[in-house]
Parts: structure tokens; C-alpha cells; sequence
């Protein structure tokens, strides 16, 4: 098992050399330049740019700037945004609580419906509760979130006037006060991922539930006279769970990465907005951070999801 | 009226023989406006009289929270390295100029006592000097007092080249020294009629001098402060987020009596404009929004919301049409576009008479822009005194292709004209901007009509728009034969928006494309005027040279203007705002307020 690990590891290093030299390649040649405003104001003189590209290297040669990066990367060093004139880190760190806090209440929303959801639905299918199940699970997914963030603001926020639609990271607010002005605000956005993703993954618990409740060993389980909630929750669940963590696990780094889209409509200060105006601004250095510890994050994720397997089934073994 | 008589004028009034009053009355009697006539008092450098604010509110706070919405929020608090106006917004939360420009173009003093003027002795017989006198009782937020040193620092933190502040161009030719505690001096090595660059609106705003002081130059990126605001203004610095939330509390010694009204502000940034005027429009959750690129349809329908309306404030922004004189096709030492070449096509001057003919402006205003960009031929719009009464324009097909039939151009068998055996075939590029796509549609299909074939191209803003010089689509390069975008003119004196003319400032593989001149309009006429007009310290002649400068690359039709864009903003019903077109939104923060 260690040595399984160690292995899994010693892998994840050169591909996070090559996604970082991937990611650094794609962005120094993608069109745009973080100075462009200074060019287009007639009261900025040209030598201000000039004397900005080379003091942030942007001039040097495009291997120079990477390995510039990837030693100041290795140490500790994540880069310093031409934009905001700080460390990336900290502008990093702001974004954070605010990311987990709105994309991992979604997810847990999702998986709040999803699990009861998908198992019900199994047990009795083409049922009255499975069809509208699946119906609503179909119509989840297949809506993409600007329809619906945009459809919920126009009737809670503006016909019916009870939600506000601008999140504010940090409520004024005091006491209860507090925490009911953050759970208003919530509602939407959260409502927005939660039921996106609660779509698709209903529909897997319930084919995965589905495929190991024909097993022989579930009609023994009945056989034995086992009531039929042990069954499921003892029997069936377990084994059915497996590709479900999988697909969990896959879905964690998103909780670090925001969600670009539903942060953009519900101006939600989290890292998914904080990447797309970095990228409308040609912040290199805030982008790269962001991307990087993205991949890191999935590739852990990955070997997080195989060991959880090994738990979860012990005939998966490692070598 | 001719200048010659208003120049005596102007000398009666500097030799106190007749007063402000009269003038501006005699003015108004030949049929100018008031705010006209006073801008001629002003950069005569005769007293003005102050802005009447029309602030109401009688003791300060008290008025809860102002909640402001930037759809592009403010990524950095030191106004000096602002380089859009969101940064310089939330900038003038916390820090203030000497002086800032009111709507109609005049100086109002903020941290100075007075408006430098001759009467005052604060502008020298020749224009050179330039003596400020400072409010006394101000105090920066950490309690320190407010003096000269804090002012010539200012000026020196921004001319030290290893800054690279972006507002170094207003402190580069200027020397600034201390007279005394409170009296500054600004020395220009020439006469200069518009003088009031320096230490006046977004360039001008003063930062501490305890505070910055160990961080000018190569270190000017590690000062915290740049971050954490410590100014003069009328809210100090609570807590900052770049790119999403800015706040700030009331300052209880602002130097202003009954000032500021709210208790606290806060500036939301993120999102897209549409919602951002929604939410100020129609729901009324935010108090005000900031840049409302809108189209005008949408506007009138949120502001039917009845929670608030659209303010639209004249400025000097166009949207325009420029026309390639150089040759874009062909390399010359390695260069398109090469100053020295001449467009194979364009340099004709009926094909270039003719492009003018279908370009219809009206029609752009009245379908694509509506209350957000009016119909112009003029490329100087702003101030009033600068606008030339000698343009017009005029759409007229039919008139389009008699006048290249007559030049020779014939129309071949695919209905595109032909002269010499070179068709009649343009590329026409813009930025990647609704409104932009639907007027080069407009033009195409009127310019199809007169037998022009244009070609249209749309590069990403990102591109247009950027510095890269290794990119072949940038606005300055102007590899195509017909551009389009929006130029910006940021002060109420034309000056520096007018370089864009010169020879001098060809935009060429030398400078790295920064050049303003991508146009490559060429005429020895007009650099001379543009000469004389920097050193021409009497007001009605300087305005009479760029009204000059203006018509000539449009009667030489090197340019087509098409429609001035006023700035839009979104501001609820109770909340009195007064804006200018000439500063920030956030110029005279200090006087906002709401009515109950």
C-alpha cells in the first residue's frame, strides 16, 4: 500500500512539470498583454509600459520565464500579480473560504438529494417516483446554470423582491443578523449548483444502485429474512457507492476551483471569478497559480479516489 | 465679437477695470454660455467663480451606508498606479487632488485653498509658474496634518522613472518645490495655457509622504499602504478585496463642515454591466452604478423599474472611423505600413469622399446607440468652446458612386469598381463589441450600394486593444485599411488628446507601435498649429487652433467621426450625485447624499 502510494507520487511529478510547461506555453502565447490600458491612455507615456514589461521579465525568452517561475514555484514563491500589485497567495487566500463555503454546501446539497434520491428510485423503478425522478434529474442537468441563475434572480430577486442577487462576502452585519443576511444570499447560487449537480448524479446512484441490486448476494441478503432497509443500507449501498465516490472524488478539485460561471452571475467573490478577470486582464502569473494548483489538486484527488476504493472494496488490492 | 476684442476684454478684467460678472455677461450677451465664457476667465487664469454645490444636508453622518457597484471591480488602491478608471475610483474614495474639473470644465478647488489664478498671483505674467496655496485644517486619516511636503513628494514619487507610476507623464517636465508650510510652486520650462495637469484630478491625487516614504522608486510595489489607503478624503480605509469588495467608514475630521453625509461606503466589484443596472435600475439594491455599456433600449426598459434612473454625462469620448494613409500591405524595411508609403487605394481622395458619404451616422445613432452616442461630425466634441461649427456630415450613396465613377472608378462585372486593374476592396477592423459588429454591418452594406467591397474583421478587445508588439492586430498597428473604436479624451483641455495628429507620433516599428499617430495622417500644417497652440497662452485663439486642428484630418478625410459617447451610470431616485465628464465618477464624493 505505501509503496503503492510512493509510486503514484513519484508519477505525479513529471506530469505536473508538464501541465505547468503546458499551461506557461498556451498562456505566454495566447494574444493580450497585461499593460494594454497604459496604451490606449494618451497620458501615459510609452517608456512607463516599456520600463514595466521588462521590470515583470516579460520580455525575456519564453524558456527563460519559465524556469523564472518554476524555481520561484518550487520554493514556496507563487508569483506576484501585475494587476493588483501583490502576492498571489494572498489574493489566493481571499477567495478561498468563500469557494468552499458556496461550492461545498452545493455539493453537499447535491449529495443530499442525489444518494436518498437515486437509491429510492432504484428500488422501484419505472414507478410514478421514478419517471418524475428522472424527469427532474434530466431537466437538472440539461439546463446550463446561466439559464437558471438567471431565471431564479428574475423571479425571487426581482418580481418577487426576497433574495438579493449581489453576494457580499462580507456581511456588515452583526449576530443573527449575520448569518440570516449570508443564508439569504446563499439560497440561489447554491440552489443553482446544488440541483445541477444533484441531475447527474441521481441518475448514477440509481444505474449503479440498480446494477448491484440484481446481484445474487442481495437475494440471499432478502433470503436470510433481512429487512429490506438493512438490506439496502448495509447490502446494496455499500457496494453501489463505489463508482459513486469515484465520481465524487473527481468532483472535489471544483470545489477549490470555483464555479466561473455562477460566480460571474451572482458576482460571488470565489476563484472562479477571480480567474476569469485575471484572464480578461492577462494576469499571467494569478492565472498560472490558480491553474496549476488546480491540476495538483485532480491528480491528488485521483489517488485519493484509488485508496478510497481498497476501503471500500477490499478485492481491489495494490501493487 | 472677434478674439482681438475678448483678448481686451480679458485685459480689463486682469486689470480689475471691469469684474468676472460683467464679463461673463457681455459673453452671454455675443451668445456664448456662461460656463463657456468662465472657462475662458479660468485658463486666462482669472479668478472663476466657485461651483455653487447645491449640498443640502446640515450636520455629517448620519446618512447610513452608500453601497456602490463597479462591474469591473477596483484591483488596486494607489491612484498613482491606476491604470483604468476603477482603480482610480476607488482610489478617490480615500485620496484627493489639489484641485478637480466640475461638469462644465472649471476647477474646483478640493485640498487647495483657492484656484491658482493671476488676479491671486497663483499663475506668473508667462505662464510658467504656477503657485498653489493649501487648505490649512486638513488632516490625513491617521492624524497627521496635511502639508507642502506631502505635495512635492507626490510629485516626486511620480516622476522617479523607477516607480513607473502611470501618471508620470504629468510630473516628468515639471518642477515642484515648497514655498512654505502651506504653499507649493509649480515651475514648467515652457508657457503652459493648460497647466493645471499636475496634482489636479486622477493624476493629481496627493499621497502621505510619512507613509510612502521609504517605498519611491524600485521598492514603490512593497508598500503595504498601497493596499491600505491613508488619504484625506471623506471615508477612511476599512478593508479591501481586489477585484471584489472595497469599504470604507465615515472620517470624522474631514476638512469639510457637514461632510460626508453616509456613515459608511462600500464599492461591490464583479459581474457584467446588465445586472450591475439592474440591480441599481430596478431593484434598487445598489445605490449606484458606475459605466453603464448598455444598450440604450435595455436602459429605458429597467429604468420603467421606477427604483432609479440613467444619468448621462458628456465627456469628450469618441467612436470613430480611421482610414489607413499609409500602406498596410506592403513591407518597407521590414515594416507595413511603413511611414513612408502611401495607401494604394486610400490615397485617393475620392474613394476616401466616398467612404464618408456611406457612413450613416445618424442611423448608427438612432438604431445602435441611442442616448449613448450622438451623431457627430466632429472629432473634438468637448468642451464646448473647442467644437467646430465648420464640419457636417452627410450619407448619400447614390452621391458615393458618382464621385468614384467620376474619379474613374468603374464598376466591374460582380458590382465592385475597378480602377487601373485594382479592385475597390477594403478590410475594415474593429474590436469585438456588439454595437461595433452592427455598425460595420450598416457600413458594408451602404458601401456595397456605391460598389466598395469591405471586407469586415472583429479582433478580440483583448487583442485590439493590447501593447503586444509581437501581435499583428493590435489598433496602433492598423494592418488593415479602415479602423473603428472609441478614443478617449481625458481632460477637459484638448492637448494631449490631439497628438494623435502629429507626424511625430507615427506609430512605427521604432517605438514599438506606442506612437499615437496610427493613422499615419501626415500634413506639416497641422504640426505647426499643434506647435503654436502648446505655448499659445491666449484662450480664445488657443480654442480657435483646435478647432483648426480638428477640421483638418476631417476635411482631409483621414478620419470619420461617427458618434460622441456620453458616460452612462445608474443612480437611484433619492441619491444626488453630482457628476463630470471631465473626472472621476467619484470627484465630489464628499457632496453625495440622499434626500428623504
Amino acid at each position: 500500500m505505501f509503496r503503492y502510494i510512493l509510486r503514484r507520487l513519484m508519477i505525479a511529478v513529471p506530469s505536473l512539470l508538464g501541465i505547468s510547461l503546458v499551461l506557461f506555453t498556451v498562456l505566454a502565447m495566447a494574444p493580450g498583454d497585461p499593460f494594454s490600458e497604459l496604451v490606449s491612455n494618451p497620458n501615459i507615456p510609452p517608456e512607463v509600459a516599456l520600463a514595466l514589461r521588462q521590470k515583470f521579465g516579460l520580455d525575456d525568452p519564453l524558456m527563460v520565464r519559465y524556469w523564472n517561475w518554476l524555481t520561484a514555484m518550487l520554493q514556496g514563491d507563487w508569483g506576484y500579480s501585475f494587476i493588483s500589485r501583490i502576492n498571489v497567495e494572498t489574493l489566493i487566500m481571499q477567495r478561498i473560504p468563500v469557494t468552499l463555503l458556496l461550492i461545498g454546501s452545493s455539493q453537499l446539497l447535491a449529495l443530499c438529494i442525489a444518494i436518498p434520491v437515486g437509491v429510492y428510485a432504484a428500488t422501484r423503478p419505472y414507478s410514478i417516483f421514478d419517471q418524475i425522478a428522472s424527469t427532474l434529474a434530466f431537466i437538472g442537468f440539461s439546463l446550463p446554470t446561466f439559464f437558471t441563475g438567471i431565471l431564479l434572480i428574475l423571479f425571487f430577486s426581482i418580481h418577487l423582491d426576497w433574495l438579493p442577487f449581489v453576494y457580499r462576502a462580507d456581511i456588515p452585519e452583526t449576530g443573527w443578523r449575520f448569518f440570516w443576511e449570508h443564508f439569504k444570499q446563499m439560497i440561489m447560487p447554491v440552489m443553482v449548483l446544488g440541483m445541477f449537480q444533484a441531475g447527474a448524479w441521481t441518475r448514477y446512484v440509481r444505474s449503479a444502485v440498480l446494477d448491484v441490486i440484481r446481484l445474487d448476494y442481495v437475494t440471499t441478503a432478502r433470503s436470510k429474512g433481512l429487512s429490506e432497509k438493512v438490506v439496502i443500507t448495509k447490502h446494496v449501498l455499500r457496494n453501489a457507492l463505489i463508482p459513486v465516490v469515484t465520481l465524487v472524488a473527481l468532483q472535489m478539485p471544483a470545489i477549490f476551483g470555483g464555479a466561473i460561471v455562477t460566480e460571474q452571475i451572482f458576482r460571488v467573490p470565489g476563484i472562479g471569478s477571480l480567474i476569469i478577470s485575471s484572464m480578461l486582464a492577462n494576469d499571467t502569473p494569478v492565472v498560472m497559480a490558480v491553474t496549476f494548483v488546480f491540476s495538483t489538486l485532480v491528480i491528488a484527488c485521483n489517488l485519493l479516489a484509488d485508496i478510497l476504493y481498497g476501503w471500500l472494496d477490499p478485492r481491489i488490492s495494490y501493487h | 465679437m472677434n478674439d482681438i476684442e475678448i483678448s481686451s476684454l480679458l485685459d480689463k478684467v486682469r486689470g480689475n477695470d471691469m469684474t468676472r460678472q460683467q464679463f461673463i455677461r457681455r459673453m452671454v450677451g455675443v451668445g456664448l454660455s456662461v460656463p463657456m465664457a468662465a472657462q475662458m476667465l479660468l485658463t486666462s487664469g482669472l479668478a472663476q467663480a466657485q461651483t455653487s454645490s447645491s449640498y443640502k444636508p446640515t450636520k455629517r453622518g448620519g446618512g447610513g451606508a452608500l453601497k456602490l457597484l463597479w462591474w469591473q471591480g477596483a484591483t488596486l488602491l494607489q491612484p498613482h498606479f491606476a491604470s483604468g478608471t476603477k482603480d482610480q475610483e476607488g482610489s478617490r474614495i480615500f485620496y484627493e487632488p489639489l484641485a478637480a474639473w466640475d461638469n462644465d470644465g472649471n476647477m474646483v478647488p478640493i485640498l487647495a485653498a483657492e484656484v491658482p489664478t493671476s488676479s491671486n498671483g497663483g499663475v506668473s505674467r508667462d505662464g510658467k509658474i504656477i503657485t498653489w496655496k493649501l487648505k490649512k485644517n486638513v488632516l490625513w486619516h491617521d492624524g497627521k496634518p496635511f502639508t507642502a511636503d506631502d505635495v512635492v513628494f507626490t510629485a516626486a514619487y511620480a516622476a522617479d522613472p523607477a516607480t513607473s507610476a502611470y501618471t508620470k507623464g504629468s510630473y516628468s517636465d515639471v518642477k515642484v518645490s515648497k514655498v512654505d508650510s502651506h504653499t507649493v510652486r509649480v515651475e514648467y520650462q515652457k508657457a503652459s495655457p493648460f497647466w493645471a495637469d499636475p496634482l489636479v484630478s486622477a493624476a493629481g491625487m496627493i499621497i502621505p509622504k510619512h507613509i510612502f516614504e521609504s517605498f519611491k522608486g524600485a521598492t514603490s510595489r512593497d508598500a503595504p499602504a498601497n493596499l491600505r489607503p491613508v488619504g484625506t478624503g471623506p471615508y477612511k480605509f476599512t478593508d479591501f478585496k481586489p477585484g471584489d469588495m472595497l469599504r470604507g467608514v465615515i472620517n470624522n475630521d474631514y476638512h469639510e463642515p457637514n461632510r460626508p453625509y453616509f456613515d459608511s461606503i462600500e464599492m461591490k466589484g464583479g459581474g457584467d454591466a446588465v445586472s450591475a443596472a439592474r440591480a441599481v435600475l430596478q431593484t434598487g439594491e445598489y445605490d449606484y452604478a458606475w459605466n453603464l455599456q448598455v444598450e440604450d433600449e435595455l436602459l429605458l426598459r429597467l429604468e420603467q423599474g421606477g427604483k432609479g434612473r440613467t444619468s448621462i454625462t458628456p465627456g469628450g469620448n469618441i467612436e470613430f472611423i480611421q482610414l489607413n494613409m499609409a500602406d498596410p500591405w506592403t513591407e518597407i524595411e521590414g515594416e507595413r505600413a511603413h511611414a513612408s508609403s502611401k495607401h494604394p487605394i486610400l490615397s485617393d481622395k475620392a474613394v476616401r469622399e466616398a467612404i464618408s458619404l456611406v457612413v450613416d451616422r445618424a442611423g448608427v445613432q438612432k438604431f445602435i446607440y441611442g442616448r449613448t452616442g450622438i451623431a457627430t461630425s466632429n472629432f473634438l466634441n468637448n468642451p464646448k468652446r473647442f467644437v467646430s461649427p465648420n464640419t457636417k456630415f452627410e450619407f448619400n450613396p447614390d452621391k458615393a458612386a458618382q464621385i468614384l465613377e467620376a474619379a474613374g472608378w468603374r464598376r466591374g462585372s460582380d458590382g465592385i469598381r475597378e480602377k487601373g486593374g485594382r479592385k475597390l476592396k477594403l478590410v475594415f477592423q474593429t474590436s469585438i463589441n456588439g454595437p461595433r459588429q452592427k455598425t460595420q454591418q450598416i457600413i458594408k452594406q451602404a458601401a456595397q450600394k456605391a460598389g466598395i467591397d469591405m471586407e469586415l474583421k472583429s479582433v478580440p478587445a483583448s487583442v485590439f486593444f493590447s501593447s503586444d508588439p509581437a501581435n499583428p492586430d493590435t489598433y496602433t498597428k492598423f494592418f488593415a485599411d479602415i479602423q473603428m473604436f472609441t478614443t478617449t479624451m481625458p481632460q477637459p483641455d484638448p492637448e494631449v488628446f490631439m497628438n494623435q495628429y502629429q507626424s511625430s507620433q507615427f506609430a512605427t516599428k521604432a517605438n514599438k507601435w506606442l506612437g499615437r499617430n496610427s493613422t499615419r495622417y501626415n500634413n506639416p500644417e497641422y504640426d505647426k498649429v499643434y506647435l503654436a497652440a502648446q505655448s499659445e497662452m491666449d484662450p480664445v485663439k488657443r480654442a480657435a487652433m483646435f478647432i483648426r486642428m480638428n477640421d483638418m484630418p476631417i476635411n482631409d478625410i483621414a478620419i470619420i467621426p461617427l458618434v460622441y459617447r456620453p458616460r452612462t451610470a445608474g443612480i437611484v431616485n433619492n441619491l444626488v450625485a453630482p457628476l463630470s465628464g471631465w473626472d472621476n465618477d467619484l470627484w465630489l464624493l464628499k457632496d453625495w447624499y440622499k434626500t428623504t
